[in-house]
């Protein structure tokens, strides 16, 4: 029972570091309509950046945390304006194809800055409380409780943001219809480069989760399988909506920890895969996606 | 001096030709109306002038000032609003928010006035200004299309088929509400397939055939015009 509700604990506190992932790709997808594949290896940028402003400079968290942010949003933006920008009349097939250059490049890149070998952090201690259930005891780390408290602030200021501010409706409504936002005097390209700033400073959020909290060993590959795993939450939950992502991060990671814990650690990626397929077949749009109109 | 002054517009899809050297003109306080069969190009020229297409030459001015090259986002901001064909509502906001996003340019202060305004013309989009603008009646979501136009003050308003798809009685009353509009002073560009309706309403009318004006007048002469009654009024 203690392990199994350490598992439970510990696959919710996993679930919100891809609920704030997975919350980015949303996020993108909804309103420039385009799958951000280079999304986790932006996460990889803002885990390097909070290991140099931590490790090598010597700085606090307080201050890694927003510089890793910063970091992301300027390579969040300069991405859409470069490369995703000229292709807004392409082919969907071509943007993708596109974002999986754009992530190679990220991965190259930082190989080239960085290195290849993969570097250790040493994970700030933040505490543990420990908890005993009868005879059984264990323990729940302070950090990944704290990362459970951000991902539901951010998903609320985010469902406060799209739902009540003009910048948010607006993006909403660029999200519906482009071309009718655009008769309201909407600037769509602006829109579209708020959603990737927005999308990328959580991508430096989870950067620095990744490699502070959960001690994500880090290398220029790093962002690419917690990326898949979000994504996969994202249409989980129903890619485009904003509790969706949350829900669906918070499943993923529970399945995840369950399967790996209570089944074999060597199936629990292939489990996790196999119950998007089966949400896939039984509801296409996710738990709480909205059926797409087709339009007449 | 006219509000909108169109010169020989040529649009382009790719390769197909679509308009073909066009020039028309409206003028402050009047209701001028583009009618043609399917396919005409009526879209494309509402299209072009409000920057959602770009014309492959020719020249458009508003208000004084050369707009062919500015992009659509940008009209509603110097008092040019087009309610697309189709409505193009967003369907999962609400009524209100619909409205304020046709608000988007103006200054926040001067957004619950207009509001105001808009419901007083549309009491019924007052009733459901918290419903979700998807499940509004086809009748109700012309209104809404219209209301939100309306709410960036515009100087022009350029109406897409406005009757399209609409019970006869609706069709009445929409016709009604661009004449009540016209009374208090707007201008209005209309096109219009319910040629009988739009004629009635307008001032004048230009007709569009395959890219082309072929007849232009007052439109009270164009009622009674014998080809013109047989291509477009049916007789
Ligand atoms: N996106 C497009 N690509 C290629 N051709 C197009 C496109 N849109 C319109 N056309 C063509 O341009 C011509 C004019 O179309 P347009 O939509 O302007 O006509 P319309 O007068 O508005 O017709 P309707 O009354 O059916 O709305 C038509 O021949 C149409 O097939
Ligand atoms: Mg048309």
């Amino acid at each position: 029972m203690a392990q199994f509700l350490e598992a439970l604990i510990n696959g919710i506190s996993l679930g919100s570091l891809y609920a704030i992932i997975a919350l980015g790709y949303s996020m993108v997808y909804g309103i420039a309509k385009m799958l951000n594949f280079a999304h986790g290896d932006v996460i990889m940028v803002g885990g390097y950046i909070v290991f140099i402003v931590l490790n090598n400079m010597g700085m606090p968290a307080a201050l890694a945390i927003p510089a890793a942010m910063l970091v992301c949003v300027a390579l969040g933006i300069t991405i859409e304006g470069l490369a995703y920008r000229p292709l807004r009349q392409a082919t969907s097939l071509a943007v993708l194809i596109t974002a999986i250059g754009v992530s190679y490049f990220l991965q190259n890149a930082a190989q080239l800055i960085w290195g290849a070998n993969p570097r250790f952090f040493t994970i700030m201690n933040y505490g543990n409380i420990p908890v005993s259930l009868g005879k059984d005891q264990f323990n729940i780390s302070v950090g990944k409780l704290c990362s459970v408290g951000v991902s539901v602030v951010i998903m609320l200021g985010l469902s406060f943001f799209t739902g009540k501010t003009k910048m948010g409706k607006s993006m909403r409504a660029v999200s519906e219809d482009r071309g009718a936002a655009e008769l309201m005097g909407i600037n769509v390209n602006r829109t579209i480069a708020l959603t990737f700033a927005i999308g990328s400073a959580l991508a430096g959020v989870a950067g620095a989760m990744l490699v502070g909290v959960y001690g994500v060993q880090l290398s220029p590959t790093t962002g690419a399988m917690p990326g898949i795993k979000a994504f996969t939450a994202a249409v989980f939950g129903g890619i485009g909506s904003i509790p969706g992502a949350m829900i669906g991060g918070i499943l993923i990671g529970v399945i995840e920890i369950l399967v790996g814990t209570f089944i074999s650690t060597d199936l629990k990626d292939a489990l996790t895969f196999a119950v998007l397929i089966i949400m896939l077949v039984v509801k296409p749009t996710g738990l709480l996606g909205k059926p797409i109109r087709e339009k007449v | 001096m006219s509000l909108l002054s169109v010169q020989d517009l040529h649009v382009f899809y790719g390769n197909i030709h679509a308009i073909k050297g066009i020039s028309f003109d409206v003028s402050e306080g009047e209701i001028v109306t583009l009618i043609g069969a399917n396919g005409a190009g009526k879209s494309t020229t509402l299209n072009t002038v409000c920057g959602l297409l770009h014309a492959r030459s020719g020249s458009i001015n508003f208000n004084g000032e050369d707009i062919t090259r500015l992009k659509a986002s940008s009209m509603t901001a110097r008092g040019m609003v087009l309610c697309p064909e189709g409505r193009r509502i967003f369907q999962q906001m609400t009524v209100r928010e619909n409205l304020e996003m046709g608000g988007f340019t103006r200054p926040k202060g001067e957004i619950a006035a207009s509001l105001e305004r808009v419901y007083k013309q549309f009491p019924r989009l007052k009733e459901r200004e918290k419903q979700v603008a998807g499940t509004l009646s086809g009748g109700e979501q012309q209104m809404l299309a219209m209301g939100r136009a309306l709410m960036s003050r515009p100087k022009l308003i350029m109406l897409d088929e406005p009757s399209m798809g609409l019970a006869p009685i609706l069709v009445e009353q929409i016709f009604e509400i661009i004449h009540s509009l016209h009374e208090n002073g707007s201008t209005i560009l209309l096109v219009e397939q319910n040629a009988q309706m739009a004629l009635s309403v307008a001032d004048r009318a230009y007709v569009l055939e395959t890219g082309r004006i072929t007849m232009t007048g007052p439109a009270e002469d164009l009622l009674h015009d014998d080809a013109v009654r047989k291509a477009y009024l049916g007789e």
